[in-house]
């Protein structure tokens, strides 16, 4: 009996320049960016003020005014990428109680939570808020389970379901967790990805405090600039990315398009600080190690890295190392590249897009570049796939994540067949 | 499944309003000594909801440097507090720990309103000063993961780490997550799940689902099963768990084990509106087919016990259908406590680990269960052997999971 493994039939993505799959994947290949200067509000009081903004319509995306209502803009993401992957695998659950959900948030109703703070706060003058004007969402956007409830509902599913909030690798831990689900036969299907829509004052300014963001405000198209030498800090973005993940056999019975299978995941805490990385990345590279071991295979059969690549000088260089650490020689053969370049850092949904995005590079037998590298860095001494795709012979393929709390995470995709 | 290790709980550590510690929490729980009360932590008389379950006398600098103190959310400091009792109790010291690899230890908690207190100071400062009066910790103490972080950090535990947010529910689902990280190979897992929802916006987002009582009377602010129910009662605090692997425990010389983890089983609600079945009593039925056990085997179930009438009617019918009319003991302590959401599924299941040790039922307090109502509701402590407890837990939205718990 072969083991029970999650493939992935069906993918949805709403992206700052991109609002859906198709056009996701051209824009990385093509390599722009769309990163720009905060548009949602008046952010001339910030030090950072450029973000990957989503052009983003719920009614044109199908959502009743209701739903446009009750949601949050990071639910009605999360719910518009779920519709699109449901729709794109065509998987009917059957039965609902066998399908599960995994959505990942790191920080979960942030506009929704902020805005109506303002207003029973009255612009912050009181700490007693006001009840009387509290909106009847409230309580959704205080949770983060609101998004997994939301999909679920939306979708129909009615096996396990939860939301994932581990910081900026939600993503990659949700995906991880809705593949453990079905490993272990607690599902057979399911709808796991994540969303976040942080660009709102409140989350510019926490990391305006600890100059993490990107201060390049004359130039925010090239304001995102990983493994460059002149990189100075992420650029914040927004957008979701929910896959369908089916368990083989199911996913092979009804002939379904497979575009991925998940062979490995891990994640590990630093236990060294909430945001500082020790440059030797060992507990990255330990992650990584873990999820070869899971997938059973070893760092030659790794064909492209989809790196972290948040573009703080910290990261990059941690990152780096722990390439080299986990990897070996084979870290200076294998492509690396970083899609926050073009889309910036969606925090909690970052990880799932780059694994969206890894998916199509298997599909499409070719890898996103890092745009903005004009510089190279000495400390960043790898393969970084400068500002121009490439074609390429794919065959198993890393995503890395890594975040506040001191979590690493690696997931390992392998295309249809090739690992036992 | 045969040939799969065992998941033991090892340590306790609780932080609640029937107590800080375990000891007290339980002497309280079975003495019926409820812990709701007035709102004092700030000015609730202008609200609707004056009562909650606080915890008295918790003072985080008794339990952690002032640097600390400083950098985390009350919430976060509950875990700590609560992790460090767990670790102590299971006389388990993860940075001296001989044969224990850091990486060997990992953090799930359950989490879900986060960093209330912290993070309603920094709006306000943002809102009423400038984006530059924001505090360089306000990106590590309001999300959803500070407490996953800092209890890594604190404890030294480089393993598998996770957070669960399903609401009321988040206890049971991290228990099963940390189940799966052993099963992973993972050999100690620190899991649970604390909450501190009593700051004032906090109060007023959890108005908005209606489902809070507006009594001013401890005594009839969260009565479950009750004809008189009119809502629940918040409350803050939670507990942390200390799990291993049975094998693995007994080779460090585990000081003690409390009991083990025997199944579990999650499920999410049909559509509001649709008609169908909530999930409830799959959920169950999949952790008693998890645990091989069949309802006659349950000596106790504590109740996810809503305290809203159509909920607590749906358990009832879940209940009903599973063990027959009064089949089956049923407690809800937390009716001492209110409602601590992370933290209200992992306290059951400390408590029922409690009731397991001790071969006493805990009460359900307050409530004068109507005789139409087919439950046998405990409602002073029962003693007798308590050798398998199904502890139930739903979250806002349509969660619901199930934990079966058996003598070590």
């Amino acid at each position: 009996m072969s083991a029970r493994r999650a493939v992935v039939t069906g993918i949805g993505v709403v992206s700052p320049g991109a609002g859906d799959t198709k056009a996701f994947w051209e824009l990385l290949m093509a390599g722009r960016t769309a990163t720009r200067t905060i548009s949602t509000f008046d952010a001339s009081p910030f030090r950072s003020r450029v973000a990957a903004e989503c052009d983003f319509s719920p009614a044109k995306e199908g959502l009743t005014p209701q739903e446009i209502r009750r949601m949050d803009r990071a639910a009605q993401f999360a719910v518009v990428a779920a519709r699109q992957a449901v729709a794109d695998s065509g998987v009917e659950f059957d039965p609902p109680e066998r399908a599960g959900v995994a959505i990942g948030s790191a920080v979960g109703c942030t506009i929704g939570l902020e805005s109506e703070y303002v207003v029973v706060s009255d612009g912050g003058r009181d700490w007693v808020v006001d009840h009387r004007f509290g909106v009847p969402q409230l309580y959704d956007y205080l949770v983060p389970s609101t998004f997994a409830a939301e999909v679920a509902w939306d979708c129909g599913a009615l096996g396990p379901a939860a939301t994932i909030s581990t910081g900026c690798t939600s993503g990659l831990d949700a995906i991880g967790h809705g593949a453990a689900l079905v490993e272990e036969g607690s599902a057979d299907v399911v709808v796991a990805g994540a969303t976040d829509a942080p660009i709102s004052p409140i989350s510019v300014a926490s990391f305006d405090a600890i100059k993490a963001t990107s201060p390049n405000n004359d130039c925010p198209e090239h304001a995102s600039r990983p493994f460059d030498l002149n990189r100075d800090g992420f650029v914040l973005g927004e957008g979701a990315a929910v896959l369908v993940l089916e368990e083989r056999e199911h996913a092979r019975r009804r002939g379904a398009h497979v575009y991925a299978e998940v062979v490995g995941f891990a994640n590990r805490s630093n236990a060294f600080h909430m945001t500082g990385l020790k440059p030797d990345g060992r507990e990255m590279a330990e992650a990584i190690t873990r999820a070869m071991a899971s997938a059973r295979i070893g760092p030659q059969r790794i064909s492209y890295v989809n790196a972290h690549g948040s573009g703080t000088r910290q990261n990059d260089r941690h990152e780096t190392a722990a390439f080299k650490r986990s990897l070996g020689p084979r870290a200076y053969e294998v492509p690396v590249s970083s899609i926050k370049s073009m889309i910036g850092h969606s925090l909690g949904a970052i990880g799932a897009l780059e694994i969206a995005a890894c998916a199509l590079a298997l599909e499409h037998q070719a890898v996103p570049p890092t745009a903005n590298l004009t510089t190279p860095d000495p400390e960043c001494d790898l393969d970084y796939v400068p500002r121009t795709a490439r074609d390429a012979d794919l065959d198993v393929v890393l995503s890395v994540g890594s975040g506040f709390g001191g979590f690493q995470s690696a997931m390992l995709l392998a295309r249809p067949g090739r690992v036992a | 499944m045969s040939g799969r290790a065992g998941l033991v709980v090892t340590g306790l550590g609780v932080v609640a309003p029937t107590g800080t510690g375990v000891a007290r929490h339980w002497a309280a729980t079975l003495a019926g000594r409820g812990g709701i009360g007035p709102i004092t932590r700030f000015d609730a008389s202008g609200y609707p909801v004056r009562l909650a379950g606080e915890v008295r006398g918790f003072d985080a600098n008794e339990h952690m440097a002032t640097k600390l103190v400083r950098q985390t959310d009350r919430w976060t400091q509950f875990a700590l507090c609560a992790a460090e009792a767990a670790l102590r109790d299971a006389g388990a010291h993860p940075s001296q720990e001989p044969g224990l690899d850091e990486y060997d230890m990992a953090v799930v908690t359950a989490s879900s309103s986060a960093g209330n207190e912290f993070g309603q100071a920094e709006l306000g400062r943002l809102w009423s000063r400038g984006p530059e009066h924001v505090t360089a910790f306000q990106s590590i103490a309001w999300f959803y993961a500070a407490t996953t972080g800092q209890t890594s950090i604190r404890f030294g535990m480089r393993g598998p780490c996770g957070v669960v947010a399903t609401e009321q529910a988040g206890g049971l689902d991290a228990l099963a997550q940390a189940r799966r990280v052993v099963r992973a190979g993972a050999r100690l897992v620190v899991t649970g799940g604390t909450e501190a929802p009593l700051s004032p916006y906090a109060l007023v987002c959890q108005l908005s689902t209606g489902m809070l009582s507006r009594s001013d009377d401890p005594e009839t602010a969260y009565l479950p099963f009750d004809p008189r129910a009119n809502g629940y009662a918040p409350g803050e605090g939670g507990a942390v768990l200390v799990v291993e692997d049975e094998r693995s425990a007994r080779e460090r010389g585990a000081a003690r084990c409390y009991g083990r983890i025997t199944g579990y089983g999650a499920t999410f609600d049909p559509r509001p509106g649709s008609g169908g079945e909530p999930g409830l009593r799959r959920a169950a039925a999949l952790a008693l087919a998890d645990a091989g056990l069949s309802p006659k085997e349950v000596d106790v179930v504590f109740a996810d016990a809503a305290g809203v009438p159509e909920l607590d009617r749906a358990e009832t019918d879940a209940l009903v259908a599973l063990f027959g009319p009064r089949g089956v003991p049923v407690t809800a302590p937390k009716t001492m406590t209110g409602r601590l959401y992370a933290g209200g599924a992992a306290l059951d299941v400390a408590t029922a680990l409690l009731s397991v040790r001790d071969g006493v039922i805990p009460p359900s307090i307050n409530v004068r269960p109507s005789p139409d109502i087919p439950l046998d509701l405990v409602t002073e402590a029962r003693p007798g052997p308590v050798r398998t407890a199904l502890v139930l837990a739903r979250g806002f939205g349509g969660f619901n999971a199930a934990v079966v718990v058996g003598a070590p």
